[in-house]
């Protein structure tokens, strides 16, 4: 990434400004035209660094009051079919692979979102029956001590 | 509570924000609404702390981050005083207590490697910690928060 490009991210990793127009605003402060902030926007998001543009909502706020961490032990062979049938589901808003540890022998995570625990245990229940995977354990929150978005390219 | 504009609004700007000159007047053509009533509404739904964020999506690992997911068991006299320590470091972007075997479990984003080891490190030997394992990723399979309003 050039010295443009991670200023861009630097000024739009914060809120957009809620203006009539918040791109010319953006533009203005890192000292380029409107066209050419499309332009990069454009550019990063067919190169990836941008998945989307979007809001982020407070899904509490939105009455989804369960959040569930749900690591499964998922033979190596059934992973990408179990995989795409996971993330399928609408509840599961993060699906990932991660190394397993010898005291903790779970490679795969869903984050199910549910109005409930009962739902959420619901949804897991269906999982496990979709895909034939059976050992699992559901890790509720209990207590939110930190969630952001990142900063990037500032102090570590 | 959310009016069924309000609703509409959430559903578009969750999954697309518009890239454009105006982008509230995009919005309003798409659902028949008026841009300023548009703008209006986001900027009470952003007070009230519905929205948390509005702009890009970035992609950690395509901005050459390194990310994980890291589990620790916490003495519970010790928990607010770990948390809090975790909750220091700036690229500690979720730290949650949960029930199970670890009590709390956190992402962290670093610029290399060698960072994520050095405050994995330092995490590793406060006080109150009894084990701690951390889970890199080694495929990301779905990232999509979007909750469908009806």
């Amino acid at each position: 990434m050039d010295e443009l490009d991670r200023k861009l991210v630097i000024a739009m990793q914060g809120d957009l400004p809620l203006v009539l127009e918040p791109y010319a605003e953006i533009a203005q402060e890192l000292g380029i035209t409107e066209d050419k902030l499309f332009e990069r926007l454009k550019v990063l998001t067919n190169e990836g660094q941008i998945r989307k543009m979007g809001a982020v909502l407070t899904h509490r706020q939105l009455g989804y009051a369960a959040n569930a961490l749900c690591a499964w032990i998922v033979p190596d062979r059934k992973v990408e079919t179990v995989g795409q049938l996971m993330a399928a589901h609408e509840a599961v808003t993060h699906c990932y692979c991660r190394e397993k540890k010898s005291n903790w022998p779970y490679n795969f995570y869903t984050m199910i979102h549910g109005k409930s625990r009962a739902i959420c245990e619901g949804i897991a229940q269906q999982l496990s029956l979709a895909t034939g995977v059976e050992q699992y354990i559901l890790l509720f929150s209990t207590k939110e001590w930190k969630k952001t978005s990142m900063r990037y390219f500032q102090a570590t | 509570m959310l009016t069924p504009l309000d609703k509409s609004i959430l559903n578009i700007i969750q999954t697309r924000f518009p890239v454009a000159k105006r982008p509230f007047a995009v919005i309003a053509q798409i659902i028949g609404s008026e841009e300023k009533t548009v703008l209006t509404r986001i900027k009470w739904m952003k007070e009230k702390g519905l929205i948390r964020r509005i702009g890009p999506f970035f992609d950690s690992k395509k901005l050459g981050y390194c990310g994980t997911l890291v589990a620790v068991d916490v003495d519970p006299i010790y928990i607010q005083q770990v948390a809090e320590a975790i909750n220091s470091y700036p690229g500690v972007t979720h730290n949650y207590e949960r029930e199970g075997p670890f009590n709390l479990w956190f992402t962290l984003l670093s610029p290399n490697q060698e960072a994520q080891d050095r405050i994995l490190h330092e995490i590793q030997i406060l006080t109150g910690i009894q084990r701690m394992v951390n889970l890199p990723a080694t495929n990301k399979i779905k990232v999509n928060v979007e909750f469908t309003l009806k």
